[in-house]
């Protein structure tokens, strides 16, 4: 029995060479805070630059970059990887599992990544620059207008798509092999519950971004037309097919978020979800439904009538499993005895934010008034409002929910709550004047303005300093509490439930070694 | 610099103090001036009273929670959970109001999608960076640039109200009919977008959208391109000037008139002098967007001229030439056959053999281009003599 308790190695080759879900869990997550501070400086430049109207940082060439890698960089780098450095801390805890099913593939996954990312990254300094085609990356400016280093941007694609896919199986894996005796599938958190059709989603898709990938490569190298119609093709048929990926995507990096929710806002309101299991039935179905979507982003491009309104019906659809989770979530908070200590807080903000993220999702659905909305910073604010307070801010709050049981410590509660107001205040003040500027007419992606945009955009800017600001704040919280802090007892939170809770803080190098069981 | 902290404090103030302010910003979607747009400012506005009313409730009931079951107020937790009436409640709810929602949205949509019947054709072509409009069946056509001045975009000039929604050719329509608009792209994808008409298409090279609309009111309605579409896709903007149909009429027959004039400038002897002073022009205009004031480009994207071999050997005219007209395929450089007229194709040509210290001294008449275009071929007869 106790040769199997050792600790960690010694040194660098202990990150580089781990097979322990709770090491791999720590590198996706720093991994994935240098990305957000990378990505998050890209929309420094570019605030900067919308700051006033005129140019005066950056030229456009390079704007469009900035806008590119930002996308990519986030999508990708920050909030995926994020929900997988969670997933890899917590799920094995939460089920009972000693570890990740595929311990080997889960180091392969993790460390795929940098290598991608500084492919990504170092095209920037390539002759020609960077991807500059907007994170959706539409052909033919891609392809035949696309920058000498979009071959380089492919192939990070590539390595980006492989490293989920192989996140995506090892979760699958674990879940569906790994629990605890008696952790029946309904008996399972809703964080595992949600990852494990996130997973499926990713399975599902990545494979549908790389072949759009492959076919650019094609057209770029081989002389194929699949997006070319001088030669045959169709640019929209990219589009079909970036969006099939696009729409589960977008799901991807919500449905953990739905969970990491659903575990801080019992805890902190003393109260069982109210609805456990139309929780889970919402969370497939928004699931299923994400695959019918995907030409909602492309109202414009000129379907059939038909067609279009297909697509707006399902989109509709999306906001009534949307609207079962938000309602769950306010009715477990009501007549409970709230706490709001940081987790809830972040909680909270996600559930306020995220439904107004919603509510103009579902104005984007009404597909004549999309007409109206397309490409334009209304479409901005939307889905920074369910990324940012959405992805982000349930990250957050999941951090701050599980930091003292990595660390073993307590953070510095008072600094954290301070990380919380300025984010909100910021977060808001940055991306609600975009609802305003939208309707008004400014287009999204463009690197200068008419004055009639300029005292919003003015506002959006000085939010954008004041929360990108506030995340060194959050370093520092995590640093200060990684080092010293208060003992953490197994279970600070009162209110709080699952297996993770009755291992110490913080949580041993190998946990559940024999199974716990589960009644 | 403190005129900015001093502006953005007083705007910072005025966000909470006044709520006169926000009547002077435009916070909303125009209401347009078409049957159309008023439509779709409808549907806008009711799903926004829509998402409104749910969210006062759904905060309400959050907040009074927020408020009132505090632990800290001696709220005791109730153990309830899990009710089928409630579950089934606010599922069928919502979908009743989307239901209620879908019925005026697909009627606007079948109204947005009806384009026959149209009075008037307008082809409409997307180019990096810029619009073409052709009235089909007027032998009208001509392209649409912005018109704001560098100057403006660098700040070494006061910006004009304008400022990027201005061209140099505005799109003019007649009020009162239906015109259909064919939207294409002809090189990457763009989107001709106008609030005001509620109109958005995608510009798709190799396929041809529609859309339409009828405008109400004279006036004069600024767009822009929506899709990302390269450098200077913040730069094409869409002018629409709709007035009454006499007036339209006049204003179509002045086009001949000056399509005419073109031609005829074709035959006249042009000096070197003549031609440079026309070809910075339209060098200005039409190429500096991508090969620079300078000519120097921005490799590799865009080639330099100055000192390009094309641009300075004497046996290379004719490729130059060629390029021009129709310009490389699959990259940035369009065809500017029928965007430039043969002088304005001669005088750039000139100018850029010329420019930058290029100086060859060589001449491109307005003539070779005439015969390039018909022999495919470039003899240089005329261009000896105007060298002299
Ligand atoms: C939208 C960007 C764009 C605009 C506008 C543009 N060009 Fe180009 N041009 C290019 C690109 C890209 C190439 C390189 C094509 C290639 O790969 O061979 C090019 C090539 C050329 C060449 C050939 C250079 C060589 O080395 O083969 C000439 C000459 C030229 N352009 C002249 C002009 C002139 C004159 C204008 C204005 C009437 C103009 N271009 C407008 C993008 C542009
Ligand atoms: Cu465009």
């Amino acid at each position: 029995m106790s040769e199997h308790h050792h600790g960690p190695a010694k040194g660098l080759m202990r990150w580089v060479l781990t097979t322990n879900h709770k090491d791999i869990g720590s590198l996706y997550l720093w991994f994935s805070f240098a990305m957000f501070l990378l990505g998050g400086a890209m929309a420094m430049v570019i605030r900067a630059e919308l700051f006033q109207p005129g140019l005066q940082i950056v030229q456009p060439e390079f704007f469009n970059q900035m806008t590119t890698m930002h996308g990519l960089i986030m999508v990708f780098g920050a909030v995926m990887p994020a929900f997988v450095g969670l997933a890899n801390w917590m799920i094995p805890m939460m089920i009972g599992a000693p570890d990740m099913a595929l311990p080997r593939m889960n180091n392969w996954s993790f460390w795929i990544l940098p290598f991608a990312f500084a492919l990504l990254v170092s095209t920037l300094f390539m002759e020609g620059g960077g991807p500059n085609f907007g994170w959706t990356f539409y052909a033919p400016l891609s392809t035949d207008y696309g920058p000498p280093s979009t071959t380089f941007f492919i192939f990070a694609v590539h390595m980006m798509g492989i490293s989920s896919i192989m996140g995506a199986i090892n979760v699958i894996a674990t879940i569906l092999n790994l629990r605890a005796p008696g952790m029946t599938l309904m008996k399972m958190p809703l964080f595992v519950w949600t990852w494990l059709v996130t997973a499926y989603l990713l399975i599902a898709v990545m494979p549908v971004l790389a072949g759009a990938v492959t076919m650019m490569l094609m057209d770029i190298h081989f002389g194929t037309s699949f997006f070319n119609a001088g030669g045959g093709g169709d640019p929209v048929l990219f589009q079909h097919v970036f969006w099939f990926f696009g729409h589960p995507e977008v799901y991807i990096m919500i449905l953990p978020a739905f969970g990491i929710v659903s575990a801080i806002i019992p805890a902190f309101a003393r109260k069982p979800l109210f609805g456990y299991t139309s929780m889970v039935y919402a969370v497939a179905s928004i699931a299923f439904l994400s695959f019918i979507v995907w030409a909602h982003h492309m109202f414009t491009v000129g379907i059939p009538l038909v067609g279009e309104v297909f697509f707006m019906y399902a989109t509709m659809l999306i906001a009534v499993p949307t609207g079962v989770k938000v309602f769950n979530w306010v009715a477990t908070m009501f007549k409970g005895s709230l706490t709001f200590e940081t987790p809830m807080l972040f909680a909270v903000a996600f559930v306020v934010l995220f439904t107004i993220g919603g509510f103009s999702g579902l104005m984007l659905s009404i597909a004549p008034a999309d007409f109206q909305y397309h490409d334009t910073y209304f479409v901005v604010a939307h889905f920074h409002y369910v990324l940012v307070p959405g992805a982000i801010f349930a990250i957050f709050a999941g951090v701050y929910y599980w930091l003292p049981k990595w660390t073993g410590h307590m953070y510095d509660t008072a600094l954290s709550k301070v990380h919380f107001w300025m984010s909100f205040i910021g977060m808001n003040l940055t991306f609600f004047p975009m609802h305003f500027v939208g309707l008004a007419g400014m287009p999204r992606r463009i690197p200068d303005y008419n004055m009639q945009f300029a005292d919003f955009n003015m506002i959006s800017s000085v939010g954008g300093f004041m929360f990108g600001v506030t995340q060194l704040l959050f370093l520092f919280i995590v640093i200060k509490c990684v080092r010293t802090g208060d003992k953490a007892e197994a279970k600070p939170w009162e209110g709080a439930h699952g297996l993770e809770w009755m291992v110490p803080s913080p949580a041993p190098y190998h946990t559940f070694s024999t199974p716990p069981e589960v009644k | 610099m403190r005129l900015q902290a001093r502006r953005l404090v007083m705007l910072l103030v005025g966000l909470l103090v006044s709520p006169a302010l926000w009547a002077k910003w435009a916070v909303n979607m125009p209401e347009g001036v078409t049957d159309l747009s008023h439509s779709i400012y409808g549907l806008h506005m009711t799903i926004f009273w829509i998402t409104v009313a749910i969210g006062v409730l759904v905060f309400a009931v959050m907040f009074w929670s927020v408020i009132f079951h505090r632990k800290s107020r001696g709220a005791k937790a109730s153990e309830f959970h899990e009710s089928t009436l409630v579950e089934i409640l606010w599922t069928s709810i919502p979908f009743a109001i989307l239901v209620v929602m879908a019925i005026p949205a697909t009627k606007t949509l079948i109204e947005v999608y009806d384009a026959d019947d149209a009075d008037i054709d307008i082809k409409v072509t997307g180019y990096q960076w810029k619009w073409q409009y052709e009235y089909l069946g007027e032998d009208v056509s001509f392209f649409s640039n912005l018109s704001t001045s560098r100057d403006e975009i660098n700040n070494s000039r006061p910006k004009n109200e304008n400022y990027l929604l201005e061209v140099d050719e505005p799109l003019v329509v007649p009020i009162g009919k239906k015109i259909r608009f064919l939207v294409t792209g002809a090189d990457v994808i763009h989107s001709w977008w106008v609030p005001e008409l509620a109109v958005k298409k995608d510009a798709i090279p190799g396929f041809i959208n529609e859309s339409w609309t009828k405008i109400n009111t004279p006036g004069i309605y600024r767009g822009q391109c929506a899709e990302l579409c390269g450098k200077d896709h913040g730069f094409m903007p869409i002018v629409v000037d709709a007035r009454p149909m006499d007036e339209y009429q006049e204003w179509l027959e002045g086009k001949r008139a000056e399509a005419e004039k073109i031609k005829e400038l074709t035959q006249k002897d042009w000096t070197m002098d003549e031609l440079m002073t026309r070809g910075e022009e339209v060098y200005t205009k039409v190429c500096v967007a991508c090969h620079q004031a300078n000519g120097q480009g921005i490799p590799p994207m865009f080639p330099p001229l100055k000192g390009n071999a094309i641009a300075v050997d004497r046996d290379k005219i004719g490729r130059h030439i060629e390029v021009l007209l129709y310009g490389v395929k699959g990259t940035a450089m369009q065809a500017f056959k029928d965007q430039l007229s043969e002088v304005d194709m001669a005088a750039v040509i000139t100018y850029e053999r010329n420019a930058w210290g290029n100086n060859t001294k060589e001449v491109v008449t307005p003539r070779d281009i005439l015969d390039y275009k018909k022999d495919g071929k470039y003899t240089g007869q005329y261009s000896s003599e105007g060298g002299k």
